[in-house]
């Protein structure tokens, strides 16, 4: 299991560093939502293909612009177009797993963990990049290129390496769909003891309805980048706010 | 054996590697992944010295270099005389008509590094200059040796845009290509001979350096 030294103690207010965000733009990809998620919280953000799911994680992490909009975490602005306040990714700590992973494929599963650690010195960052790598179970594996590693050994180095800067947002992009079903089960388990430890909102978008049901604390609907409604797995499929949601998610 | 052509086709060829190596980087990743108004004009203006005949490329460049031409004028002040049938100015020739050759396969080279990975490198906390030392250049690196490399062996076979802007002059212009057709023309077949066969060597060796790069990347394909 996870190391779990780095739970936060019960009495902080897990109002702090939580992630809000609201965004409006109508082109490229068109988005009205808002979303929220705390501390320890996993948030699921669900739709079919084409919804802005994506987007919406891209533009949360500062890969894409926003016409319009305000996303902050904890007391830090990372957007506000209102007050001209556009951080660059490298300023907002945020963890990203991609999709495909995108691991640097000319460096080691060390040295893609170590990069992300910062200015550091040389046998500290071994070690630290060590230790994470061994948080997701990847001991032994130090020295591999991506290339030489599996599809679900590659999604723990890409884990590992959003962890290393200390993210104040873990963001996941799909992260257990291009995984086999044995793998993707010991995958699910490391990503909730990973929310257990972790004292930072973490934001997963799927596609998967079940996965998101079984995983997340909250969901959030997405359409035409439209959030449709966002409660706990239980209040959506009991009370569906209307006939889209029921739609998509199947009931 | 007279020396002089070789080492002079030598130097043209450091320099023209040396000097294009920066700027064709710059350009070659401009191309790959910037987007701005009159991208392909651009990319058209840099690959036209491929087509262009080379006598027509160093008329253009003769005139333009020409002590009466404005541009001419201030070089020769800024080089401390004039371009035409120096060295620096069948440099600047070479620079020019190697355009294409260095670019092409380092633009292609930027292009294959997928968008994601630039940008894992950005929520990594990696600068664009960190990202561009420590992701792309090693990425980037066997189109970078291929470029050089279709430059080294372009320089030494350069014959017509030389020939306008330098004149053929033993000593200060006279490349290995323009020495061999003189030998050529002076009934000179054995030292022609050996000049051909030292440009066939090099062609060869950069055509192997170019397929070694390309075939065998930094990354196979997972």
């Amino acid at each position: 299991m996870l190391d779990r030294s780095s739970q936060a103690p019960a009495n902080v207010s897990t109002t702090q560093g939580a992630l809000r965000v609201r965004l409006r733009q109508t082109a490229p990809v068109p988005l009205n939502a808002q979303l929220s998620c705390a501390r320890h919280e996993l948030l699921a953000l669900i739709g079919p293909s084409g919804s802005g799911k994506t987007t919406l994680l891209q533009v949360i992490a500062g890969l894409r612009p926003c016409a319009s909009g305000e996303i902050e975490v904890g007391d830090e602005t990372w957007l506000s177009t209102s007050r001209g306040i556009a951080k660059s990714p490298q300023q907002r700590g945020v963890g990203f797993v991609f999709q495909d992973y995108a691991l640097f494929p000319h460096l080691s599963a060390l040295d893609n963990v170590a990069i992300a650690l910062g200015p550091m010195p040389k046998g500290e960052a071994r070690d630290a990049a060590s230790a994470l790598l061994a948080r997701v179970h990847l001991h032994g594996l130090e020295n591999r290129r991506p290339h030489h590693l599996s599809g679900g050994e590659r999604q723990r180095v890409a884990i590992a390496r959003a962890l290393a800067r200390q993210p104040r947002v873990l963001l996941l992009d799909e992260p257990f769909s291009a995984i086999d079903r044995m793998t993707r089960v010991s995958l699910r388990q490391d990503v909730m003891a990973l929310k257990a430890s972790l004292a930072v909102p973490i934001v997963f978008v799927t596609h998967d309805i079940d996965e998101a049901m079984q995983l997340a604390d909250r969901v959030t609907i997405l359409d035409y980048g439209v959030d449709l409604q966002t409660g706990t797995p239980d209040e959506v499929r009991r009370q569906p706010a209307n006939d889209r949601v029921a739609k998509i998610l199947g009931l | 054996m007279d020396q002089t052509p070789y080492l002079l086709s030598l130097q043209l060829a450091f320099w023209t590697c040396a000097l294009i190596l920066p700027v064709a980087i710059v350009i070659g990743r401009l191309l790959a992944w910037g987007r701005f108004p009159g991208k392909s004009l651009c990319e058209a203006a840099v690959m036209l010295p491929l087509v262009l005949p080379p006598t027509v490329l160093g008329y253009y460049l003769l005139v333009t270099m020409s002590p009466n031409s404005p541009v001419g004028a201030f070089a020769a002040k800024l080089f401390g005389g004039p371009l035409v049938f120096s060295f620096s100015g069948i440099l600047i020739a070479s620079l020019i008509a190697n355009l294409p050759f260095a670019i092409q396969p380092m633009q292609r080279a930027f292009e294959a590094i997928p968008a994601n990975v630039r940008e894992a490198a950005w929520v990594s906390g990696l600068s664009n200059w960190q990202t561009f030392r420590r992701i792309e250049l090693p990425l980037a690196w066997p189109g970078i040796v291929s470029g050089l490399a279709l430059t080294f062996a372009h320089t030494l076979g350069e014959f017509g845009v030389i020939l306008m802007i330098g004149g053929n002059m033993p000593g200060r212009t006279q490349t290995l290509a323009l020495a061999l057709y003189d030998r050529v023309q002076a009934f000179r077949y054995d030292e022609a001979g050996i000049m051909a066969a030292v440009l066939l060597a090099t062609s060869f060796l950069a055509i192997a350096i170019v397929h070694m790069t390309t075939r065998r990347p930094v990354v196979p394909h997972a």
